[in-house]
């Protein structure tokens, strides 16, 4: 941790903390909080942290939130929207709340030093994993037909198609892209990537307080949107998703955008004949919490499940508005360690052994930064080495043929 | 002008340091080409008996009180007086927290070019060249010596220490002492903290880098550690994060070891860590990433992720020691 | 206290390395600049020093692509001055004179302390600080990890193989190396440094023709071989650990 910063006297720091929520759409409702303690219960880390959402709001209105920004447990929130998700009225605690707090530890230098990292390099090469911009469409090499990249073909198509980082430096989420390269090209789907020019979509890094880095990340974004002609932006990483639906409109940016569970679904007709081959397995799917929970995403994931042949498809007692976070929301992707430190547990660890409990071979994912999660998860949960984590589209693409 | 070699040996508390042969290696292949001798210089005090196997012509000691411990604006000041007297065609010291500062200092003071992060030498018609690592050893810059007088700053690597040994004492000659300085005064020193192993005594070392992930996977090593009977070590990341004690810690801010085996899991090969490895007897680099500079200095190696290796390899070692 | 802070930008190694069409230097086409790891502990240690006992911290950069970047970073952090020098800042800039230069700007700020990183990976003739000591006639001690400061003296840590630490005296103005600073270099929220951006100013010094005496020629630059690397064992884990385990007992350790 870096030299905490000499907090502001703690009522006036409370009521300007207090007053910035109101800035926040529906901030203002932190007022009806009713005390009710529902949100600290559902939190999954809510055991661990000093000041969970509603103790959080306690701790605002007796003016000691001063005591919230030096209690680094702040840093155990994944941003996973249950708390949002159950509050009797509605308050934004998690996009709210939450994040705001995170702001005002990192202004204060209370920094987990592995998210540091994370930040900085997401500054200077435009991905939290520190990879060399150059590299961002080394993931397509060997794709056939080529994955189109904008700068190169200089004319309009149907679908911008937003890699995102995971998806396109992760060793394990690389062949997860290529597996969407070849659903969308037997789909004839018309897209291209911005390859070099696309940048961090900057959600998590909001979410773990770093606003500031998420607006420039955006105009970068933007910038390149803007150079090129598209119907639509289709996105494999749901924190992309949810920063292009609800955050890149209040700056200015705003393009139509789907997952691509949802663009696929909608194309099913034309899918459905082409998925030839059996996968018979067992599987359950796990709803990212930025494309359920935050987006109200949860049918088109499982219909394309069912669209492939020889696959049961069976529910975890957590789905849908219940899902279990995976822990790498909000930053938490980058702060393993920290969290490990805290938990001695992994959130994943925990949807590992619902997937075991259900009896499913395969665990099925719709986000980038669950494959790795869960994966490693099965190295640690004992008995767990069997379940096979696959994105949906690894496992379209095999049914396929690939 | 003379065309000798000349070689600062390094030492701290009574230990000659390993640079020194190495820098004795590359000393005579260079007074091979140019003709002159090797001479070694030895700053300090009570110093006899010291360094008597370093592989030099001759041995200049400079023996005064003010030269008891490394202060580096004395330092200087009594290598100046000395060079600028006998004017070597090279002077060679260690890159390292002694040499490099009174490499750059003298350098300006004597106006004698210098070359640093040199690796090797060699001879190439009568002219000598220097071979310099640079970013983290990434590209190797070449060149001439400048000539006629030059100073160099090796690191290890090129030569190996056994290469700058000698049997038989060399001659010794006493010269006086120009020490000088009075702006730099030890206070103390702090002795690393003990109790732990002593890393740079075992014979089998599992080092663990940055590809371990976290604390929790050391677990791991160290039980593949037990299986063969050696202890677990560990490049600055991972001491840095505080999975394991800075005791562990191998390289330039830690120890020099020389194991029988090192095996290094995830471990890359910075400079730094690398030069602290080189005498081991056999290093085997466990990395995914093929171009990782470990697998230059590494005998054997494989590109398997350590998290898949390390399991089937304990597992096999208790086979084999049924 | 006044604490100059002359940084240096070095070739980011995330990026592919390139040989020029010479084959003796790095293709500045293909280069992204970074600041000097060390010289990010050494800005640390000078604000962290300011933060306890008062003073101001100068920050110098010579003019190279991201500079304007580095300079306001380290305002946001707490840096007063910035200075770029301007002019004459190509690739081939060696350290004897980025050494002079810069001395020359320094002599008439004053300073107390001037802090460098200890080393940065491109030092092909020896790092900055024991030459700019040198030009600026001050003592010099690198390998720091751990400063205080008190009436005309600074207590450092010098840090030595092994772990052993000296604890030396060094007489002000003095140039130190540094190693590491006492706390890790501190995170800038993005939203500083764009407020540094519009409050701070970046000041320019136009230096005069460079002189790099002092510094090799290089012939030829490469990277090195691969001939020279490690026998690759192939196979899955279970048969890899199988070929180590033999040859354990081919080394005797097993
Ligand atoms: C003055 C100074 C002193 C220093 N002192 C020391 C010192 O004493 N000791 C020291 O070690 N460093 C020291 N350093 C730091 C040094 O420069 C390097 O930063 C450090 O050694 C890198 O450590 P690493 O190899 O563990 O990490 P990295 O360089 O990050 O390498 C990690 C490696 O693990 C591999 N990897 C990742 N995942 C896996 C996997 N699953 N399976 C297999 N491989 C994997 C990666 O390919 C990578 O090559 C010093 C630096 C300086 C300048
Ligand atoms: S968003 Fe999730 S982790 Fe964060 S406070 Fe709410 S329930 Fe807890
Ligand atoms: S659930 Fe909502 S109303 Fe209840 S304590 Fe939490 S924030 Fe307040």
């Amino acid at each position: 941790m870096a030299t905490a910063t000499v907090p502001p006297s703690s009522a006036t720091f409370s009521k300007s903390f207090y007053a910035s929520l109101h800035e926040i759409p529906g901030g203002e409702k932190v007022r009806t909080c009713l005390q009710c303690g529902t949100c600290n219960g559902v939190c999954p880390f809510g055991y661990l942290m000093d000041y969970p959402p509603g103790k959080m709001i306690a701790a605002l209105r007796a003016q000691r939130f001063e005591r919230v920004t030096e209690a680094e447990t702040v840093w155990m929130c994944v941003s996973c929207y249950a708390c949002s998700q159950v509050c009797p009225v509605r308050i934004p605690l998690t996009a709210g709340l939450m994040t705001r707090a995170k702001e005002e530890l990192l202004l204060a230098g209370n920094i987990p030093s592995e998210l540091q990292i994370a930040l900085e390099n997401t500054q200077r090469y435009g991905n939290p994993l520190g990879e060399s911009p150059r590299k961002r469409a080394d993931w397509a090499k060997g794709v056939k037909p080529r994955v189109p990249i904008m700068s190169e073909e200089r004319r309009p198509v149907e679908v911008l198609w937003f890699v995102g980082d995971y998806g396109s430096y992760h060793p394990r989420v690389q062949p997860v892209s290529r597996a969407l390269a070849n659903v969308f090209n037997a789909l004839r789907i018309d897209f291209g990537i911005l390859g070099a020019e696309e940048v961090s979509d900057g959600d998590s890094q909001r979410l773990a307080g770093e606003r500031g880095l998420f607006e420039m990340l955006a105009a970068k974004n933007g910038r390149a949107f803007s150079q090129y002609e598209f119907k639509e932006i289709v996105t494999g990483d749901p924190h992309a998703y949810n920063a292009f639906k609800n955050e890149y409109p209040r700056l200015g940016i705003a393009y139509p955008v789907r997952h691509y569970t949802e663009f696929l679904a909608e194309r099913l007709d034309a899918l459905k004949p082409l998925l030839k081959h059996e996968v018979n397995a067992r599987v359950t799917y796990h709803d990212p919490c930025y494309l359920g929970r935050a987006n109200g995403v949860f049918e088109a994931p499982r219909q394309l499940l069912s669209a492939i042949p020889g696959i049961e498809l069976v529910e975890m007692p957590h789905n849908r508005t219940t899902s279990l976070c995976c822990g790498g929301g909000g930053g938490g992707m980058w702060i393993d360690g920290f969290q490990w430190e805290k938990a001695h547990t992994r959130l994943s660890e925990w949807r590992v052994r619902e997937a075991m409990k259900v009896g499913a071979d395969i665990l099925a994912v719709a986000c980038p930064y669950e494959a790795p999660r869960f994966e490693d998860a099965t190295k640690t949960v004992p008995g767990a080495a069997r379940l096979i984590v696959r994105d949906i589209a690894e496992l379209l693409a095999e049914a396929m043929g690939d | 002008m003379s065309q000798d070699i000349y070689v600062v040996i390094e030492h701290l508390r009574g230990q000659v340091a390993d640079i020194s042969y190495v820098l004795c290696a590359a000393a005579r292949q260079l007074a091979a080409a140019s003709g002159g001798q090797v001479v070694g210089v030895l700053l300090g005090h009570n110093v006899q008996g010291l360094a008597q196997d370093v592989a030099v012509d001759r041995l200049l000691v400079m023996d005064d009180p003010q030269l008891a411990d490394f202060i580096p604006d004395r330092y200087q000041q009594a290598l100046a007086g000395l060079l600028s007297a006998q004017a070597p065609r090279v002077t060679l010291f260690g890159d390292t927290s002694i040499g490099a500062e009174l490499a750059g200092g003298l350098s300006v003071q004597l106006g004698w070019p210098l070359v640093s992060y040199c690796r090797s030498v060699r001879a190439d018609d009568g002219r000598l060249l220097y071979i310099s690592q640079l970013c983290g050893g990434k590209v190797m810059a070449e060149g001439e010596i400048p000539a006629p007088h030059a100073l160099l700053a090796m690191v290890p690597g090129g030569f190996q220490a056994e290469q700058g040994k000698r049997t038989s004492p060399p001659p010794v000659e006493t010269v006086a002492s120009a020490a000088v300085g009075g702006r730099i005064t030890l206070k103390q020193y702090i002795e690393p903290e003990s109790g732990d192993v002593d890393i740079s005594k075992e014979a089998i070392l599992v080092s663990v880098g940055r590809g371990i992930q976290n604390a929790d996977n050391i677990e791991m090593v160290q039980e593949l550690a037990a299986a063969l009977g050696g202890v677990v070590s560990a490049s600055r990341p991972v001491v840095d994060q505080g999975w394991l004690p800075t005791t562990r810690l191998v390289g330039k801010s830690g120890k020099r070891v020389k194991p029988r085996l090192y095996l290094a899991l995830g471990i890359s090969g910075a400079p730094e860590h690398a030069e602290a490895i080189t005498d081991s007897q056999t290093i085997i680099a466990v990395n995914t990433d093929a171009s990782a500079p470990i697998f230059d200095i590494a005998r054997y190696g494989t590109t398997l992720d350590l998290f898949d290796l390390v399991p089937a390899l304990t597992e096999k070692v208790r086979q084999a020691k049924q | 206290m006044h604490i100059v802070v002359p940084v240096k930008l070095v070739p980011d190694l995330v990026e592919e390395l390139v040989i020029d069409a010479s084959g003796c230097a790095l293709d500045p086409d293909t280069l992204r600049l970074q600041l000097n790891e060390f010289d990010g502990h050494a800005i640390e240690q000078a604000i962290l020093l300011k933060e306890r006992g008062g003073g101001q911290v100068t920050v110098i950069a010579p003019d190279l692509e991201g500079v304007d970047d580095v300079l306001y970073t380290a305002a946001a952090k707490g840096a007063d001055r910035l200075i770029k020098l301007c002019d004459h800042f190509g690739q081939a800039v060696n350290n004897h004179a980025m050494a002079r230069a810069v001395a020359e700007v320094i002599k008439p700020l004053q300073p107390d302390l001037v802090l460098t990183g200890v080393q940065s990976h491109s030092d092909l003739d020896g790092s900055i600080g024991p030459l700019l000591a040198g030009y600026l006639a001050m003592p010099y001690v690198g390998y720091i990890a751990g400063v205080t400061l008190s009436d005309g003296r600074a207590t450092v840590r010098k840090e030595y193989p092994g772990g052993l630490v000296a604890e030396l005296e060094v007489t002000l103005p003095a140039v130190l190396g540094i190693q590491a600073a006492d706390q890790p270099p501190r995170y800038v929220a993005f939203s500083r440094i764009r407020q540094a951006m519009k409050s701070a100013t970046i000041e320019e010094q136009t230096v005069a023709a460079l002189d790099t005496s002092g510094g090799p020629a290089v012939a030829r630059m490469y990277k090195p071989e691969v001939a020279a690397r490690a026998t690759m064992l192939d196979g899955k884990p279970d048969e890899v650990a199988d070929q180590l385990v033999a040859l354990f007992r081919e080394l005797g350790v097993l």
